[in-house]
């Protein structure tokens, strides 16, 4: 914040406090009124008794304002300090302002100001343990740590196309409970190694750490930023999850036939040069494509597989609303992550976009996923019930008013990426129960 | 050297300190300058306690460098205290940084009282959103002189009370 700037901001504030050294090297403050006058302030002389304040270089001039909820807490948190000269005596002392700090929760939200404040807090921490001669860390349950380190409540991006794949071949009637549950394991070990790599590689690049605004759906986990899992730790997590994916992979082709390996080698590969160098799929806007494939034809087609021995178009055609909304998840993700993305040279699609087309994308997008599911029915090859899932069209008209409202506002904008993770599960999920529903109207 | 013993907080500013919402607390910095942040104050009844996160500690490297602090009662928005009035109390702070994660916890009342929300964010699920604002210090600070403007009118001279009944 500029003298000038915080000067301009002064007449906000119904009185200041003056700061001054006392005698002992203690701070003295008083409360006063004060009103700016060309560049400087006038301060209305306080008495502090015995210990009177004095002509310094070294007072401060720190106007704050909060509007409290009594029983409650308190918002519209803002304060600056300006530090200066102060000369006193006559009717009126005098402020020279020469520096100027401050903050404003309407123009800085809390949880960035946080997010920027990392720096100090990896300092502090880093000094503490200097003092005590043993790491100082931050503290979390082992459970917490891994929740948050592979982003768990993501998995109904994995969950959701399984399902639909293992709901198509029990269509087709092939089920087998044993081989359903070997595809989750491994559909989800392929998942968490992309969730767990991709904070890696993002930190790595720089991509989290320029991040100031990230929410719980982007912005990455954060774990490496808030120093609660060693970057050795995550590599050795995420090589845990791909080594449990590919293991199971395998055994999912000696089962089922060689035509899955090709499908699976895709999904690995998609996931871990998702973010990896060289190819650092998502740097190149091909992130969303990349999800779509990897969620969307690739895990419904390789359930499908696991239980029927071979390819379909039906689960194909199912394949694809899921793909297109769990690619909107993304999309919509990057909406507020776009300025570190770009910083960091992560080109993703929204990057590249203007704001009005990508909103547009979100709508066109969307109407395809619905139109697949319309189309799929009305040439026979989805059965009629999958038209339940149209039940999700509002939380679709919901997600796009919000965006279009809060675009630049990533923490307002939060509430409406939690719809568009539901509005991906919640569709996902009635297209299970609609192919589900057409085996037993079938019967 | 002087042993310092603490004597009674004046009634008044016990009030305005249960009360306040915000408090502007003063510390000097490495280059002997001066800073100042709002912080919530409480009172045990010896003390001023206040916390602070780790990723608001400059504060807290300052007090341990240079100790002398003074916090300032003055918003009348920010202390709903009925008359209202307004203190400056100087003192020496520590800071009680050996279980940044648990320690604070104790300060936990007093802070429920005067916001209730606040426990709302320490489920842990909510804790997860912002980890490290939750691995804090608390600022103790033992007053030493108090300067109280009843009414708030600090054009005229406050009410002194030294604390320390100083023995050489």
């Amino acid at each position: 914040m500029n003298v000038g700037d915080a000067l301009s901001r002064l007449p906000g504030y119904s009185h200041a406090l003056l700061v001054v050294p006392d005698e002992e090297g203690y701070p003295l403050s008083v409360a006063t009124s004060f009103r700016v006058v060309d560049g400087t302030v006038e301060v209305t002389p306080a008495s502090t008794g015995p210990s009177a304040v004095r002509d310094t270089v070294e007072a401060r001039l720190v106007v704050s304002h909060i509007r409290p909820y009594p029983g409650v807490g308190y918002d519209q948190r803002r304060y600056i300090e300006l530090s200066g000269a102060l000369a006193v005596g006559g009717p009126a002392w005098r402020f020279n302002p020469e520096a100027a700090r401050g903050w404003d929760e309407q123009e800085l939200s809390f949880p960035e100001l946080c997010q920027r404040a990392l720096p100090q807090a990896r300092r502090y921490l880093a000094a503490l343990s200097t003092e005590r001669g043993r790491e100082v860390k931050p503290q979390m349950s082992t459970g917490w740590r891994f929740f948050l380190a592979t982003r768990l409540p993501f998995l109904t991006a994995t969950i959701v196309p399984v399902f639909l794949g293992l709901a198509a071949a029990a269509y087709d009637r092939h089920f087998s409970i044993g081989l359903a549950a070997l595809t989750l394991v491994g559909a989800m070990a392929v998942h968490l190694g992309l969730n767990v790599a991709n904070d890696v590689f993002d930190t790595m690049s720089g991509v989290d750490d320029g991040n100031f605004t990230p929410t719980k759906f982007s912005g990455g986990s954060r774990v490496l930023q808030y120093g609660l899992v060693t970057m050795r730790q995550m590599m050795a997590l995420a090589a845990v999850f791909y080594a449990v994916a590919i293991i199971v992979g395998l055994a999912l082709v000696a089962i089922s036939g060689l035509g899955l390996l090709w499908l699976g080698v895709a999904g690995v590969l998609i996931s871990y040069f998702y973010t990896a160098p060289p190819l650092r799929l998502v740097h190149r806007g091909l992130g969303e494509l990349c999800v779509a494939l990897g969620f969307g034809p690739i895990m419904v087609l390789g359930a499908y597989f696991v239980q029927t021995g071979h390819y379909a178009l039906r689960p194909l055609i199912l394949s694809i609303p899921v793909a297109i909304l769990v690619m909107l998840i993304l999309y919509a993700n990057e909406v507020p992550d776009r300025f570190a993305d770009a910083k960091a040279g992560k080109r993703t699609l929204v990057v590249r976009m203007q704001p009005a087309a990508v909103i547009r994308g979100y709508v066109v997008a969307v109407a395809v996923a619905y139109l697949v599911v319309i189309g799929g029915v009305v040439f026979g090859v989805l059965p009629w019930p999958t038209l339940i899932s149209l039940l999700t069209i509002p939380l679709a008209y919901q997600t796009w008013k919000g965006l279009k409202a809060h675009y630049d506002s990533p923490y307002q904008l939060m509430s409406y990426l939690g719809k568009n993770v539901n509005l991906h599960l919640y569709t996902g999920l009635l297209l299970v129960i609609g192919v589900l529903l057409g085996i037993l109207i079938r019967r | 050297m002087s042993a310092t013993v603490v004597a009674g907080m004046p009634g008044p500013v016990v009030e305005l300190l249960n009360k306040a919402l915000v408090g502007e607390l003063t510390v000097v910095d490495r280059k002997g300058r001066l800073r100042t942040d709002p912080l919530i104050p409480f009172w045990d009844g010896r003390h001023i306690l206040m916390t602070s996160s780790i990723l608001f500690s400059r504060k807290l490297e300052d007090i341990k460098r240079n100790p002398k602090v003074s916090l300032s009662l003055s918003d009348p928005v920010g202390i709903p205290a009925q008359p209202f009035s307004r203190a400056t109390i100087q003192g020496d702070a520590r800071v009680i940084d050996d279980d940044l994660h648990q320690g604070w916890y104790r300060l936990l009342p007093l802070w429920e009282a005067k916001e209730p929300i606040i426990k709302t964010f320490l489920k842990p699920m909510q804790k997860l959103g912002l980890p490290l604002f939750w691995e804090r210090a608390i600022i103790e600070i033992l007053p030493k002189r108090v300067l109280w403007w009843p009414n708030g009118d600090t054009t005229r001279d406050p009410q002194v009370t030294d604390l320390r009944e100083s023995a050489a």
